[in-house]
């Protein structure tokens, strides 16, 4: 057995069976173990920003981790972006990456590139490959340090001679360990038990959840935790979906796109319950004037985001699921008088219940443009029609906007989108992954006629591997968002965000031999979207949006959350 | 606010590349490094570095934890002054070309207790060890004979006695 099979079995063991990828002259001997024997099917995507986008869409859609693939040099850079994305919304990617042979390394061979160095900062960990012999345990840790603790992408990198090197007593490792890494997965109870007296004792509460809840599945315990102490519960955008969103109790997403009654209720708390959320600045606005009357109990897997944006009163360390049935466990024992107190929140529950009727939002869904909203008004239907088995993508910019506000996600892991990168381009393969990932599902990506001219060329894979990915383009001609700043923030000085001569967006389909509509008029959305998922294939519906729509509410950057800019 | 020198030491897999992710760590997060020192330890598969870094509390913390995230941290400690000791070594050039100088600066490496491990006609190298006060004064004693070249080490450091980095937890 040389290290390229090695490789190829070791993932088998860890289950892999989907690896997204492009070969090249320094990854071809593994590539030579695939074309025979391996139950892993690989789909050769037409960029590699394509595979690393589409194995984190797999494993956000899935909870599983996704694999993909690349050569040495360019094709290793090209999954930069990606490696990002998935550090920052903690997604588990491995990524394998040839190289050149190791007595090539630090001559500047042709399509060398110091890859390691590169992805250190945008990894959780990486290796170097420089002795066959550590191929097994080497895959075994990829997939242990992607997975466990606060999830994120681990890079391995594959010199050409590893790869052809022979292993002489190739055992598969049954364990691996790390002495640097013991995350810590059950709270303190002193914490757990200090936490809920906070939340019990409080007179205005409030849960935020960010993603970390989906990630550690615990929406349930979650939801649990929020019926029985009478808790509304805002999110992140990575969060959407943790708690259905149409449930009495949840008020939508929190920060600068958020719902004014969420960002009321984080600057009127006295106690605010985060869980698994970094306090990202698209959450807190400006940190100093963040909460500014609440008490602040953070729990995260990762200790290092405690404390680093947003000061903690109770800080709780430990995986979402654990500390929540924790919390659940005390807070059920809780004597009759504890839960008395409820009582007195019925007023906050009111106030809540005002902010929400108050800025209750009146769209104009017959104008013409379409107003986006209406897009995302026809979309929900189909969500309500079947939450559980529909997925949402978003690309990056007003589309996403438009998403995030006011579509209503009631499942966890149904929607992608790239939060705490803002990649264009990242929707659409997020989407193929998560459809390969889940075939049952139907998978729609909201774009941007901008975002999708970044990775559209990937209707080529949709079509090779029968994947019916729907596009909604949100097409405004132009980079909506950035000329939205412009019309705010700039004066109206709109410097070079015309995007003058997109598609045909028809004729393109028509040449990958997908299925697509143009649509102009509001009447003929939800038909143009219903006639897109019928057609079982790759498809783009097109639309044609007012591009002077504004995302309000908004706080500007650096703003205060309870102080949004408006009509 | 509350800025102060902390010294951190850190026990870490001996393997290529982890300076490079410590050091890139520290620079990617805009904490400042001091000085660094590495060295291999009792135990061949584990490295052992002294980092002195500036800042608050709060940056403290935060450089504790963003260093135990890394993999191949294995352990950090904060030492205080009090319970620690910490040495450096410096090598200081120094010109020798002024009159009586070669037997002045003999005699201030006496008393600073240094050693003097080359001479050549116009310049002579000290070696000097002690904390960082004791460097710094000793090189200002030297200043007036004309400094040509310093080379310090860092501070390396120790918990005073029976307590040491490995027996902590994480
Ligand atoms: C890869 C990348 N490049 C640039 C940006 C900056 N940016 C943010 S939103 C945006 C415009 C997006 O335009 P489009 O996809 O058409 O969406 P719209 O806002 O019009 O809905 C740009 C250029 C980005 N987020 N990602």
């Amino acid at each position: 057995m040389n290290g390229a099979e090695a490789l190829i079995r070791g993932m088998e063991k860890e289950g892999v069976e989907h690896i997204f990828g492009i070969l090249g002259g320094a990854i071809m001997d593994v590539y030579d173990v695939l074309f025979d024997n391996s139950t892993i099917k690989h789909l050769t995507c037409r960029h590699e920003q394509v595979a690393v986008f589409a194995a984190s869409g797999y494993a956000r859609a899935s909870g599983r981790i996704g694999t993909c693939m690349a050569t040495s040099g360019p094709g290793a850079c090209n999954l930069v972006t990606g490696l990002t994305d998935a550090y920052m919304d903690s997604v588990p990617v491995v990524a394998v990456t040839g190289q050149v042979p190791t007595t090539a390394i630090g001559g500047d061979a042709f399509q060398e590139a110091d890859v390691v160095g590169i992805t250190m900062p945008i990894t959780k960990y990486n290796y170097l490959l420089e002795r066959p012999e550590d191929v097994p345990l080497t895959v075994k840790g990829a997939y242990y340090l992607a997975g466990t603790g606060r999830p994120g992408p681990v890079l391995i990198d594959f010199p050409k001679d590893i790869q052809q090197a022979s292993i002489k007593n190739y055992k598969t490792p049954k364990t691996v360990h790390f002495g640097g890494y013991n995350p810590v997965l059950d709270p303190h109870p002193r914490q757990i038990a200090l936490a809920v007296k906070a939340l019990m004792n409080a007179e205005r509460p409030l849960i935020l959840s960010g993603g970390g809840v989906i990630i550690s599945n615990a929406s349930t315990e979650l939801l649990k935790l929020a019926e029985l102490l009478g808790i509304h519960i805002t999110t992140t955008s990575l969060g959407k979906g943790a708690v259905p969103e149409d449930h009495p109790l949840a008020l939508g997403m929190v920060g600068m796109h958020g719902k004014r009654w969420s960002n009321n209720a984080v600057q009127e708390a006295d106690v605010l319950f985060a869980i698994g959320t970094r306090f990202s600045d698209r959450i807190t606005g400006n940190p100093k004037y963040f909460a500014p009357k609440a008490k602040i109990i953070h729990a995260d897997i990762d200790p290092s985001e405690i404390g680093k944006n947003v000061e903690v009163d109770i800080p709780i360390v430990g995986d979402a699921k654990r500390v929540l049935s924790a919390m659940l466990q005390v807070a059920k024992k809780a004597s009759k008088k504890e839960m008395s107190r409820r009582e007195k929140r019925t007023e906050w529950g009111k106030r809540i219940e005002k902010w929400k009727r108050e800025f209750a939002r009146d769209i104009n869904y017959d104008a013409v443009p379409i107003k986006p909203q209406l897009i995302v008004r026809e979309v929900q239907k189909i969500i309500d029609a079947d939450p559980k088995n529909t997925i949402i993508a978003t690309e990056v910019g007003r589309n996403q906007l438009w998403c995030m506000h006011y579509m209503n996600i009631r499942n966890p892991r149904n929607w992608l989108t790239s939060g705490g990168l803002g990649t264009m381009g990242a929707g659409f393969p997020m989407a193929i992954g998560a459809q390969v990932a889940r075939p049952e599902a139907r998978v729609l990506n909201m774009a941007g006629d901008g975002s999708f001219q970044m990775t559209m060329q990937d209707l080529a894979t949709c079509m090779t591997y029968g994947i019916p990915v729907v596009n909604i383009i949100f097409n405004d001609s132009s980079l909506g968002n950035v000329r939205m700043w412009q019309a705010l923030f700039y004066d109206k000085r709109y410097s070079e965000t015309d995007l003058k001569n997109n598609p045909d967006f028809e004729k393109l389909a028509d040449a990958y031999g997908a299925w697509a509509k143009r649509v102009e008029r509001p009447g003929e959305v939800g038909e143009a979207i219903h006639e897109a998922l019928k057609s079982g294939k790759p498809a783009i519906v097109d639309i044609a949006v007012d591009k002077d729509e504004t995302v309000y509410p908004m706080v500007p950057p650096g703003g205060v959350l309870h102080e949004m800019l408006d009509e | 606010m509350g800025e102060k020198i902390h010294i951190l030491v850190a026990l870490v897999e001996n393997k290529p590349g982890v300076m490079q992710r410590i050091s890139g760590m520290f620079s990617r997060r805009g904490f400042n490094i001091d000085s660094l020192s590495v060295g291999t330890t009792e135990d061949p598969h584990h490295s052992r570095m002294t980092i002195t870094v500036r800042g608050d509390n709060r940056v403290l913390e935060q450089v504790v934890k963003q260093m135990n995230k890394l993999i191949p941290v294995i352990k950090v400690r904060d030492l205080s002054e009090k319970t620690s000791v910490s040495r450096e070594l410096c090598l200081i050039k120094v010109s020798t070309s002024k009159q009586d100088s070669r037997a002045e600066i003999a005699q201030y490496v006496d008393i600073f207790r240094g050693n003097i491990i080359d001479v050549s006609l116009d310049s002579m190298i000290v070696e000097i060890t002690g904390d960082t006060d004791k460097i710094n004064a000793f090189i200002k004693l030297m200043q007036p004979y004309g400094i040509k070249e310093v080379s310090r080490t860092g501070i390396t450091a120790m918990h005073r006695g029976h307590k040491s980095v490995k027996d902590q937890k994480k």
